[in-house]
């Protein structure tokens, strides 16, 4: 059984730098950072001291409110450093990996046999129920609650986003038991939403005991928050859980084979990276351990765990995130261009407005930099954002209601429909340069402070 | 912005003349597109500002600001019954008697603009560019400049600063301006002295009133084209008294061509505000209020200028997509009333737009309440 989703409004952004299909090495990192900040409403403690030997598996940290929720070392070896920043803020547990990676073993489960107790146990001693999302608000997920319904979107629409149809082709029989275990503990399902364009060939449509959702249309369509809110808006009271793909497999590695098993193929992209394709990898590793990928002795460069519209900004010091499998490598655009803003033909340019001419090149792939191209000022268009928002909302009202800071307002347009990545294309396009994402965020940090 | 110093630059916040820091900003980032890199959220944004939304709205009001400047010497040229000067001449007369308020209209109203930006501290909006280039355009050409300078003055403080600039204002700004002359200086919107510039000296030549076609309007067709032999073809083109801008439709169809090919206006407005337009001026034909074909309202007066270039402002109008179809009909139907019902003030698309622009919250508030209630009932039936 299969629903159609077919998107109308949205953007495909034609960044330069898409990764080959194809895998160039493995990456052995040699330090790998667990990030509490990866996990949005995680509120750390520390369960290892500097010097401590863990195996892939053994819990690193635990949440203050609820002691049995954790987050576990995706390697062996042993904890190099504690990172801290300002107020003693948790930001980083750097373990030093072993070379050969050993795994704590939890042992093998049948999840069709499986109570959904036991599932939860399970994710909660091997410190991967942080994978799931629970939405509203995009927080962990808390493991008291029954949520109305689980949802993975399987691909991605976001720019240069991996192709999880070639990194996960080999890991079907794993997101599958992901799938039947999940399936316990919701009595809405499990909703999979696939890309409609290869539906056939996907491995993804053969997954059972799911309710499969076949899904067209530009970025963001394959963003999870849109294909719920297709299939079953997100009311006031209503808790949903989300799960990335990539980590929907490490779930079903877990059950198959009893280890907490990170590895992912990583896409590394973006206009300034160099031959990009795919690394066989872990979460957490340090941008360095990339280094073959990028000129190091170029300065201007921006490292995004993530994709370009809502990664996060890591540096070349930094680590790749918890959620990630993509790596953005983006040029900082600091030039001064001559009377830019006037000038009729700029052909390094990409706007999705016809105030250009770029799109009289549809196909081209554009080396898009971090310049904002303009201050920021008052919202002024309001027909932009609506055409890159395939979403039931009106998102111009929505973010004014979250810059006042209404409860009232923000409820009602929508705020418990969307995270800040679901209005990233309305942030890309907005000629006022308003922080979109941010604004959002922090609306939704004001619901969760009031509601609570 | 090259030199990594710690002490601020000479107008930088916190340099020695720091106070001026919007006002150098302004013209930096006129000359060149800002260093800034994003901070928070998306890594990479679209090229397209507002600057560049500003200059498109600037570059489809060229067309109808140089057919204006060359009507304003063909309609002198006119009235002295003046047979011999040339295009250029013409134009050039014309040129002369424009350019004056386009220094008044961007003198008064930038000097404004940058001096509430550097109170507030922000960076000066574009906004100004777009209202500065339509004023001299929707005024009489023989506008007093003090006159002129009061109106903008008026307009751009209480019309839009008091609410904080380009964004937040709910009318129109250049509306705004031509409401102020037009309520406190009524001897000069009106009458036959207004619409045709004259030397010191000369005199209408005999039969020449100088009133704009749409004065006749309550004497229906016939007292439309009774003038100057106005007939169908003078009308779209423009060769008419009127506003500076307003007259030609040709001029203002090209703008309106490259406004909806850019997208920086709604096309639903400019659609529902002709229909509103036609039908009102129908029923008003079929009801017997008038002798005056439903299409003739649309070459007559401001209606087309005011329709592709003020109606579609984005920031005074409708913000959601059904509250433009709603906005844009009113004002057409409006403006049409106005024009059939008040045989004393013919023109109606001022006060149209204007009481729409008051009202277009409303409609979208309707609209956005009625959408969540719909949905509302949608996802509680589903579940």
């Amino acid at each position: 059984m299969s629903n159609n989703i077919d998107l109308k409004r949205g953007l495909t952004i034609p960044l330069s730098g898409a990764a080959a299909l194809k895998t160039s090495g493995t990456i052995v990192p040699q330090t790998v950072a667990i990030k509490p900040t990866d996990f949005k409403g995680f509120a750390p403690r520390l369960l290892v001291r500097e010097g401590d030997k863990v195996l892939a598996g053994s819990p690193v940290l635990a949440d203050k409110q609820n002691p049995d929720l954790l987050v576990s070392s995706p390697v062996s070896g042993e904890i190099q450093a504690i990172v801290r920043g300002d107020k003693r803020k948790l930001l980083a547990v750097l373990v030093k990996a072993d070379e050969k990676v050993q795994y704590q073993d939890f042992g093998i489960h049948n999840p069709g046999g499986m109570k959904a107790e036991e599932v939860k146990e399970l994710l909660l001693k091997a410190g991967l129920f942080p994978a799931l999302v629970q939405r509203p608000y995009g927080i962990v997920a808390d493991p008291s609650l029954t949520p109305k319904a689980i949802f993975i979107s399987t691909f991605s629409t976001a720019p240069l986003a991996a192709d999880t149809e070639y990194t996960l082709s080999e890991d079907f029989a794993a997101f599958q038991a992901c799938v039947d275990a999940l399936g316990k503990l919701t009595p809405g399902g499990v909703h999979v939403g696939i890309s409609k364009a290869t539906a056939s060939s996907s491995p993804f449509h053969k997954v059972e005991r799911a309710i499969i959702h076949e899904v067209s249309g530009k970025h963001p369509a394959g963003n999870v928050g849109v294909q719920i809110s297709h299939i079953s808006p997100i009311m006031k009271g209503d808790t949903v859980w989300t799960l990335s793909p990539v980590l929907a497999v490490a779930i079903g590695r877990l059950l198959l084979t009893g280890k907490v098993d990170l590895r992912r193929k990583i896409a590394v992209t973006g206009p300034m990276a160099i031959d990009p394709a795919y690394v066989d990898a872990l979460p957490g590793i340090p941008v360095k351990s990339l280094r073959k990928f990028y000129d190091p002795t170029a300065n201007e460069l921006r490292f995004v765990s993530g994709d370009a519209l809502s990664g996060e900004s890591v540096g070349e010091d930094g680590y790749l995130g918890y959620f990630s499998d993509q790596i953005t490598i983006l040029r900082e655009g600091r030039e001064r261009e001559l009377l830019g803003w006037i000038n009729p033909i700029r052909p390094k340019q990409f706007s999705s407005s016809r105030a250009y001419f770029s799109w009289l090149t549809p196909k081209k792939t554009y080396p898009i930099d971090t310049n904002t191209h303009g201050g920021v000022r008052a919202f002024v268009c309001s027909n932009v954002y609506g055409d890159v928002l395939p979403m039931d909302i009106f998102p111009v009202y929505l973010i004014k209601a979250c810059l006042a800071g209404n409860i009232d307002d923000m409820e009602k347009y929508g705020i418990y429909e969307v995270l800040p990545e679901d209005l990233a294309t309305c942030e890309f396009v907005d000629p006022s340069k308003n922080d979109i994402q941010d604004i959002i965020a922090k609306g939704i940090d004001t619901m969760i402070k009031e509601m609570s | 912005m090259e030199e990594n110093t710690n002490k601020p630059g000479l107008f930088e916040k916190g340099g020695k003349f720091g106070f001026l820091h919007s006002t150098v900003d302004a013209f930096d980032t006129f000359l060149r597109v800002p260093a800034t890199v994003t901070t928070k959220g998306a890594h990479i944004r679209d090229s397209v500002d507002l600057k560049r939304v500003m200059i498109i709205v600037v570059i489809a009001l060229i067309p109808a600001a140089l057919f204006g400047m060359w009507n304003v010497g063909y309609q002198h040229n006119l009235a002295i019954g003046d047979t011999t000067t040339g295009f250029w001449g013409t134009f050039w007369f014309g040129f002369l008697r424009v350019l004056p308020l386009y220094l008044v209209s961007y003198i008064v109203g930038l000097g404004i603009e940058f001096t509430s930006a550097q109170i507030k501290g922000e960076e000066v909006n574009e906004g100004y560019l777009v209202s500065g280039f339509l004023i001299p355009l929707i005024v009489p050409v023989e506008t007093p400049l003090w006159i002129l300078a009061l109106a903008v003055a008026f307009a751009v403080i209480f019309g839009k600063e008091v609410f904080g600039g380009t964004g937040m204002n709910f009318l129109n700004p250049a509306l705004l301006t031509r409401a102020f002359l037009f309520f406190s200086y009524p001897s000069v919107m009106s009458g036959s002295s207004s619409w045709i510039a004259m030397r010191k000296g000369e005199t209408l030549i005999d039969g020449a009133t100088g009133a704009t076609p749409l004065s006749f309007l309550s004497e229906g067709l016939e007292g439309v084209q009774a003038q100057y032999g106005t007939d169908m073809w003078s009308l779209f083109a423009g060769t008419i008294p009127g506003s500076v801008g307003e007259t030609s439709v040709i001029a203002i169809l090209l703008g309106a061509v490259i406004l909806l090919w850019t997208g920086v206006a709604s096309w639903k407005i400019m659609v529902s505000s002709v229909a509103g337009a036609l039908l009102v001026g129908w029923l008003g034909q079929v009801g017997g209020a008038t002798t005056v074909p439903a299409y003739m309202h649309l070459l007559l007066g401001g209606f087309a200028f005011g329709t592709v270039f003020m109606a579609t402002d984005p920031v005074t109008s409708a913000q959601t997509e059904t509250g433009k179809w709603i906005y844009g009909f009113l004002i057409g139907a409006l403006c049409v009333t106005v024009r059939l019902f008040n045989p004393g003030y013919p023109e109606g698309m001022m006060l149209a737009i204007l009481l729409m622009n008051t009202f277009a919250p409303l409609i979208d508030y309707c609209v956005t309440s009625s959408a969540i209630k719909r949905r509302a009932k949608k996802n509680s039936s589903a579940a």
